[in-house]
C-alpha cells in the first residue's frame, strides 16, 4: 500500500521504467486472473466445496467477480504505470476497455460469426451443405408466416407503446403531484412482471375461452355475444394482436417514465413563447414539445424494437406459435430444440440478424453524427 | 387518465384476486366475482403457503436471487471501467471500438445460443447448467448497453474535474474510484435496475443454461402453465410473489432511473 501513496509524485514527469513495480504488477495481474478463473470454475465443477449452498456460492461469486475485477484493474494499473510514460499513456485505455470488450467478443461477436458459419452446415453442424438451410426456410410457409408476424409486431408494438407513453406522460403531468406518482406507479407496475407471469394473467384471466373465467368473454357475453377461444382466433391475425396488447401493456410504463422525464425537461419559456404567438395547445404539442423530445422518442422506440425483434416468451408460453402466431424467435427455438435442426435454426437467426441490420446501421450512424467530444 | 390507470391495473388486480382464492373458485368463476362480492368468497392463503412450503418453488426463488444479483452487479463493474476509458481517455481505434459496442447492442441474443451451448456444455468447458454459466451469459449480454448508458452519462460530467485530478497527480485508477464512479452512480443504478428486471424475468437463458435443480422461478411458472391442471392454483400466487422483488428494487432505485437512462440522449 505504500506504493500507492508514493505513486502520485512519480507519475507527473517520469521517463524511466520502475522494474520492481513492473514485476509486481505483472505477477499480481496474472495471479488475480488465475485466482478468478479458478474460483469460477470451482463454483461450477465442485459445488460440494461450498457445501452445496446456493447463497454461499452467490456471495463467493460476487466477491470473486467484483473484488477480482477491482484487484485486476489495480494490478494492471500498477504494471502499466511502471512503464515509461509514453508507453503507459498509450496502454492504460486498452487495459480498461479490454475486459468488457473480451466479454462482448466472447458472448456476442464470436457466436454471431459461428452462427453464420453453422447456417451453411447440416443439422448437427458436422458438414457444410451450402445454401440448403436457406432454401429450406425460404420455401417453408411457417417461416414466411413468422416473418410477417414479426413485421406486424414491429410496426404495432413500438408505435402504440410510444403513443401511450406520451399520452400518459402528458396527462400525468396535469395531475397533482401525489396523483401523478400513484398513476405513474400503477402504469409502470407491469414492467416488473415477467413475460411468463403476464402471459398467465392475460391467457387465463383475460382471454380464457370460458366466459366464467375470462374477462373478455364475460364482457362479450354480457352484451349478448358468443364466447370464443380468443387466443386461437386467427382471423385477421386477431390472436397476434391480442398478444401484442400484452407487450404494450408491459412496456408502456417504461416508455412513460423516460418520455415523462423528457417532457418535464422541455423549457417552459418555449411553450409560453409559442402560446403568446397564438399557437393552440395542439400546435404547441406537435410543433414545440415533440421536436424537443425527439431524441427520447427514438431511444424508447429503438429499445422497444430490439425487444420486439426477439419477442419469444409470450408467443411461446401462450400457444407455442400455434394458430398462426409463430414468430422468428419461437420458430428458431422449435427448430433448434424440438426438431434438432441446427443448420435451419442458424439460418433463421441469420435472417433475424439481417432484419436488425438497418437498426444497427442507424444506431452507429447516429452516434457518428452526434460526434464525440 | 383515470380510465387508463384503471385499465392498466385490471390485469394485475385480477392476479392478486385469484392468488387468494381457492382452486375450485378460480376454475369455476371469474376473478371479478371476488371484487363484486368480497364477503361471499372463501378467501384463502393456501396458495401462498403452497408456494412457500412446496419445496420446489421456494428453492426456485432462492435460485432466482442467486442468479440475478451477481448477474446485475458484475456487468456494471466491468462496463464502468470501459465507459471511463471511452469517455476520458484518448486512444486510437476508440471510435471504431465504441461503434462496435453500439452495433452489438442490437444483435439478438439468439445468435449465441448454439455456439454458447457448445462452448459451455459438455463438449466445451462443461459449466453449462451451473450458476456461473448464467452469470457469464447475462454479464456478456448486458455489457454493450451498460457501457453505452454509462458512457452517455459520464460524457455529461464536467471534464474539468478529471483534468484537475490528473494535474494533482492522481492516477486513472484513483480518478475512477474516487471521482468518476461516485458521480456516475445514478447511471449505474439505472442500468442495474433494468438489468435486474431483465435477468429476474428471463425465461430463455435460465431454461437453456440451468439444470433443473438450479432453475429459476420463472421457468417453474412456465412449466406449471404448460401442464394445465396440477398446481394451477399455485401459479397465481407464484406469479404474484415473483413480481414483488423486482418491484421493490425498482421503487427503491426509481429516482435514479430517468436521470441515469436519458442523459446524453435527451439532447437528440
Amino acid at each position: 500500500m505504500t506504493a500507492v501513496t508514493a505513486a502520485p509524485l512519480g507519475t507527473a514527469a517520469r521517463t524511466s521504467t520502475r522494474p520492481v513495480r513492473l514485476v509486481l504488477g505483472a505477477i499480481g495481474t496474472c495471479l488475480v486472473a488465475w485466482l478468478m478463473g479458478n474460483t469460477f470454475l470451482a463454483l461450477s465443477y465442485y459445488p460440494g466445496w461450498f457445501f452445496d449452498s446456493r447463497v454461499l456460492m452467490a456471495v463467493v461469486g460476487i466477491i470473486a467477480g467484483l473484488g477480482g475485477a477491482a484487484l485486476l484493474f489495480y494490478c494492471v494499473n500498477v504494471f502499466v504505470e511502471a512503464l515509461p510514460q509514453r508507453f503507459s499513456q498509450g496502454l492504460i485505455p486498452y487495459a480498461y476497455v479490454l475486459p468488457a470488450l473480451a466479454l462482448i467478443a466472447l458472448m456476442l461477436v464470436y457466436p454471431t460469426v459461428q452462427t453464420i458459419n453453422y447456417s451453411f452446415a447440416n443439422d448437427d453442424s458436422t458438414a457444410y451443405v451450402g445454401l440448403d438451410a436457406y432454401r429450406a426456410i425460404f420455401t417453408d410457409g411457417e417461416f414466411w408466416l413468422s416473418i410477417t408476424n414479426n413485421v406486424l409486431w414491429l410496426v404495432v408494438v413500438p408505435t402504440l407503446t410510444v403513443i401511450i407513453g406520451i399520452a400518459v406522460a402528458l396527462f400525468a403531468d396535469r395531475l397533482s403531484a401525489k396523483g401523478e406518482n400513484v398513476a405513474k406507479s400503477l402504469i409502470f407496475l407491469p414492467m416488473a412482471i415477467s413475460f411468463v407471469a403476464a402471459s398467465t394473467i392475460w391467457g387465463i384471466q383475460m382471454y380464457s375461452a370460458d366466459a366464467d373465467v375470462g374477462l373478455l368473454n364475460a364482457i362479450v357475453t354480457a352484451f349478448g355475444g358468443q364466447a370464443q377461444d380468443w387466443i386461437r382466433v386467427d382471423t385477421a391475425r386477431l390472436n397476434s394482436f391480442l398478444m401484442m396488447v400484452i407487450l404494450v401493456w408491459m412496456q408502456a410504463g417504461f416508455a412513460m417514465v423516460l418520455l415523462s422525464g423528457a417532457i418535464k425537461g422541455v423549457p417552459e419559456e418555449t411553450l409560453e413563447a409559442a402560446r403568446i404567438d397564438g399557437a393552440n395547445e395542439r400546435q404547441v404539442f406537435f410543433r414545440v414539445i415533440i421536436p424537443q423530445i425527439k431524441g427520447t422518442i427514438i431511444t424508447v422506440a429503438i429499445t422497444v424494437i430490439i425487444l420486439v425483434l426477439k419477442v419469444f416468451d409470450i408467443v411461446y408460453v401462450l400457444l407455442n406459435g400455434q394458430a398462426r402466431t409463430n414468430v422468428i424467435a419461437v420458430l428458431f427455438y422449435q427448430e433448434l430444440f424440438t426438431f434438432q435442426r441446427a443448420g435451419i435454426a442458424s439460418a433463421i437467426v441469420v435472417v433475424l440478424l439481417l432484419l436488425v441490420t438497418p437498426v444497427l446501421v442507424y444506431q452507429v450512424r447516429q452516434y457518428r453524427k452526434e460526434g464525440v467530444r | 387518465m383515470v380510465v387508463l390507470v384503471i385499465l392498466w391495473s385490471v390485469p394485475t388486480l385480477s392476479l392478486l384476486m385469484n392468488s387468494f382464492r381457492g382452486r375450485d373458485a378460480v376454475v369455476s368463476s371469474g376473478w371479478w366475482t371476488a371484487l363484486l362480492n368480497p364477503f361471499g368468497q372463501d378467501w384463502t392463503l393456501d396458495n401462498y403457503v403452497g408456494v412457500l412450503q412446496g419445496s420446489d418453488m421456494a428453492i426456485g426463488f432462492l435460485n432466482t436471487i442467486v442468479v440475478a444479483v451477481p448477474a446485475t452487479i458484475l456487468p456494471v463493474m466491468f462496463a464502468a471501467f470501459a465507459a471511463y476509458a471511452f469517455t476520458f481517455m484518448h486512444f486510437p481505434a476508440k471510435e471504431a471500438l465504441f461503434a462496435v459496442i453500439i452495433g452489438v447492442m442490437v444483435v439478438p441474443i439468439q445468435v449465441s445460443f448454439q455456439p454458447m451451448l457448445n462452448l459451455l456444455g459438455p463438449n466445451g468447458i462443461g459449466i453449462s447448467g451451473q450458476f456461473v454459466a448464467v452469470w457469464l451469459l447475462h454479464t456478456g449480454f448486458g455489457m454493450p448497453l451498460c457501457v453505452y448508458i454509462l458512457r452517455n452519462y459520464m460524457a455529461t460530467l464536467p471534464y474539468s474535474v478529471v483534468e484537475s485530478a490528473k494535474i494533482d497527480g492522481a492516477s486513472h485508477f484513483q480518478t475512477f474510484w474516487l471521482l468518476v464512479a461516485p458521480m456516475a452512480m445514478p447511471a449505474m443504478a439505472a442500468f442495474a435496475t433494468l438489468q435486474f428486471l431483465w435477468v429476474w424475468n428471463d425465461l430463455l437463458i435460465a431454461k437453456l443454461f440451468l439444470r433443473p435443480s438450479n432453475t429459476t422461478v420463472i421457468v417453474q411458472l412456465q412449466q406449471l402453465l404448460g401442464t394445465q391442471g396440477q398446481g394451477v392454483e399455485l401459479l397465481t400466487a407464484g406469479a404474484f410473489l415473483s413480481m414483488t422483488l423486482p418491484l421493490v428494487v425498482f421503487f427503491s432505485l426509481q429516482r435514479f432511473f430517468v436521470r441515469g437512462l436519458t442523459a446524453g440522449s435527451v439532447k437528440g
